[in-house]
């Protein structure tokens, strides 16, 4: 049996990335003969999402109960998933490559004493296990072989696209409550301060989205970005030094470990087009970046470029449109 | 206080990367190398923790003899001390380093010298293995926090926190605890001229590994493959932009 680990958002239903990992691990239990795909994910599940994980071809939902699980701790967590590994007999345990699956997965791996493989992007085969992941910031790619039972690995965000499976699972639930020590919950959340308000929904199905990278220079660097998005009526995305420096929220963000995009066209000002942001918005139908470097892969990859400063270009394009529109 | 900050010499992986014919790392002959921006927050946190609590920060490391400029760097904005384990690093893999790094811990508080927290970067730059803080917390039996960026202790209890899925989030742990530090909480200061001279002048220690590395479970390395490019260049600068908006409507998206 395969495990996987899904996250719930505060909305109730299964994060993109956790169905994207539910989609690998279908595919893998494919090759290993059918072998059945299992889920364990924290809190009480809705109908709709046990609805949407049994489309995914899921078996059982495990769904981890009890105080243990009232806030997050990376080694409760790990705890509970180590118990239905434990019952179950799974032989692969999965999550998605955020910072929570990445840290449960971690936790997992320690206590079993086997290796883990973060931000995996394919499967090479079952004998010898291997998979191939990215390192090196996503410049270089890593075949590595995980020869131990379980194998422990992540899948990195916008990998494999989320799909629905031919065959809908079963998706029975199975509330466990399992017996978590004092000392896993030493470590865990004590407050959570009011969430952002998530307009990602209106990132994610924007016809234009304008992106603003590190080249926006500060957190005072984004007015005429903010025009142009006002003028195509779009969406902001950005990147993640962009969310890392506290310069814009993180819902607004590109990429692995942020949204996934598909509008008619991005215009990606300052962003150098690292793989982990290609990852959110490869399928973006035409791309126009504005970069002061020719040599950017954002630049090599996308359809059209500019070269320039875009403190420069941007305000020019802004008031070119203004002026067309009279 | 005496925190142990745990930093590794990476490659800067901006500028292109070569592999080694064995495909087994990165060729360093045609790199720059570089401390990961997380690690760098670390130090950061480290150097305040100790200033506040009267102690001194101390930088660790895993490397070649070459990883000593990255103690160094640390040394100059604010370490007081420096702990090289000398060893090849693309031979270690995260539990390999884990079991290394509690060794010193251990080891220091036999020596009189207890780090009751130890910072490293959420994840390594090069090898992004997301696990050697965690692993290190399991060798130690501490707790561990992952993935925060700004950190402080008082009363012998660290407060930690940073952007969680559901909004920001904090932890309070009582010491000793692990704690791994992603960008973005502080702002790490420069190196001073007379912080370099000091730098120069503390004394490395050094050490050898204490068990045979189990290694990582790499295969090999490999380069994506190139994709060919296809881009359209409109113009330079302002210049451009009247080009830029008849492709705007070209596409359609300027109707209004
Ligand atoms: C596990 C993992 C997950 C990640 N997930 C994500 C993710 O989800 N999303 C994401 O975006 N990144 C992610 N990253 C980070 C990613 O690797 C890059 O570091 C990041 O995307 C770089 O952001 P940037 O392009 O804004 O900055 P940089 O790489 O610093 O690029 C800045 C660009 O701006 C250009 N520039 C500078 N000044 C100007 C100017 N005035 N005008 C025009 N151009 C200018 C430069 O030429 C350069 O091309 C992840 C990394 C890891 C390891």
């Amino acid at each position: 049996m395969i495990l996987v680990l899904v996250e719930v958002s505060p909305a109730g239903g299964a994060v993109e990335t956790s169905r994207e990992a539910v989609t690998f691990a279908r595919d893998l239990a494919a090759v290993g003969g059918g072998v059945p795909v299992d889920v364990v994910l924290v809190g009480a599940p809705d109908d709709a999402l046990a609805g949407v994980l049994a489309s995914y071809g899921v078996r059982r939902v495990h769904a981890l109960t009890g105080p243990a699980y009232d806030s997050f701790s990376g080694a409760a967590w790990a705890a509970g998933l180590v118990e239905v590994r434990e019952r179950a007999g799974s032989v692969v345990v999965m999550a998605a490559g955020t910072p929570r699956g990445n840290e449960v997965l971690a936790h997992v791996a320690a206590r079993l004493a086997v290796p883990m493989a973060a931000n995996v992007v394919s499967f090479g085969g079952l004998s010898p296990f291997t998979v191939t992941r990215q390192v090196v910031g996503g410049a270089v790619l890593e075949e590595m072989r995980l020869a131990e039972r379980p194998a422990v690995f992540t899948v990195a965000g916008h990998a494999v696209p989320a799909a629905p499976a031919d065959v809908p699972g079963a998706g029975e639930l199975v509330v466990e409550t399992p017996t978590v020590a004092e000392a896993d919950l030493v470590a865990r959340v004590v407050s959570t301060e009011e969430p952002e308000p998530d307009l990602s929904g209106a990132l994610t199905s924007a016809r234009v989205v304008v992106g603003a990278g590190r080249g926006a220079g500060s957190a005072d660097g984004f007015d005429d970005l903010l025009e142009l998005v006002e003028l195509l009526d779009g969406s902001l995305g950005v990147s993640r030094v962009v969310t890392s420096l506290g310069w814009r929220p993180h819902h607004e963000q590109v990429g692995q470990t942020g949204s996934r995009i598909a509008p008619e066209l991005y215009i990606p000002c300052g962003i150098s087009g690292a793989i982990q942001h290609w990852a959110g918005c490869s399928s973006a139908k035409a791309i126009l970046a504005i970069n002061t470097d020719p040599d950017a892969p954002m630049v090599t990859r996308a359809t059209h470029a500019v070269i320039g400063d875009l403190h420069e270009v941007v305000p020019a394009v802004n008031a070119e449109i203004r002026r067309r529109r009279g | 206080m005496n925190p142990l900050v745990c930093v590794k010499r990476v490659v800067d992986s901006s500028s292109e990367v070569v592999l080694t014919d064995d495909g087994q790392g990165v060729d360093g002959r045609f790199a720059g190398f570089t401390t990961s921006a997380h690690e760098e927050g670390a130090v950061e946190l480290a150097v305040r923790i100790a200033a506040d609590g009267g102690g001194g920060a101390t930088v660790l490391t895993l490397g070649d003899t070459d990883a000593v400029e990255q103690l160094r760097s640390a040394l100059a904005v604010g370490c007081s001390a420096a702990t090289h384990v000398l060893a090849d690093p693309q031979a270690y893999g995260p539990a390999d380093v884990a079991r290394e790094i509690a060794a010193v811990v251990r080891d220091h508080a036999a020596a009189g010298t207890p780090h009751d927290l130890v910072l490293l970067g959420n994840d390594a730059a090069d090898t992004g293995d997301f696990q050697v803080g965690i692993r290190l917390a399991y060798e130690l039996g501490w707790p561990v926090v992952n993935g925060v960026s700004t950190v402080s202790v008082a009363d012998g209890v660290v407060t930690a926190s940073g952007a969680g899925p559901d909004g920001h989030e904090t932890y309070r742990v009582p010491l000793p605890a692990v704690v791994t530090v992603l960008e973005g909480g502080v702002e790490p200061r420069y190196p001073t001229v007379p912080g370099r001279m000091k730098a120069k002048k503390v004394l490395i220690e050094e050490r050898e590994p204490v068990t045979e590395p189990v290694g990582p479970s790499r295969v090999r390395l490999v380069l994506p493959p190139p994709s060919p490019s296809t881009v359209e260049v409109l113009g330079e600068g302002a210049a451009a932009a009247p080009a830029v908006v008849d492709l705007l409507e070209r596409l359609g998206v300027l109707a209004r």
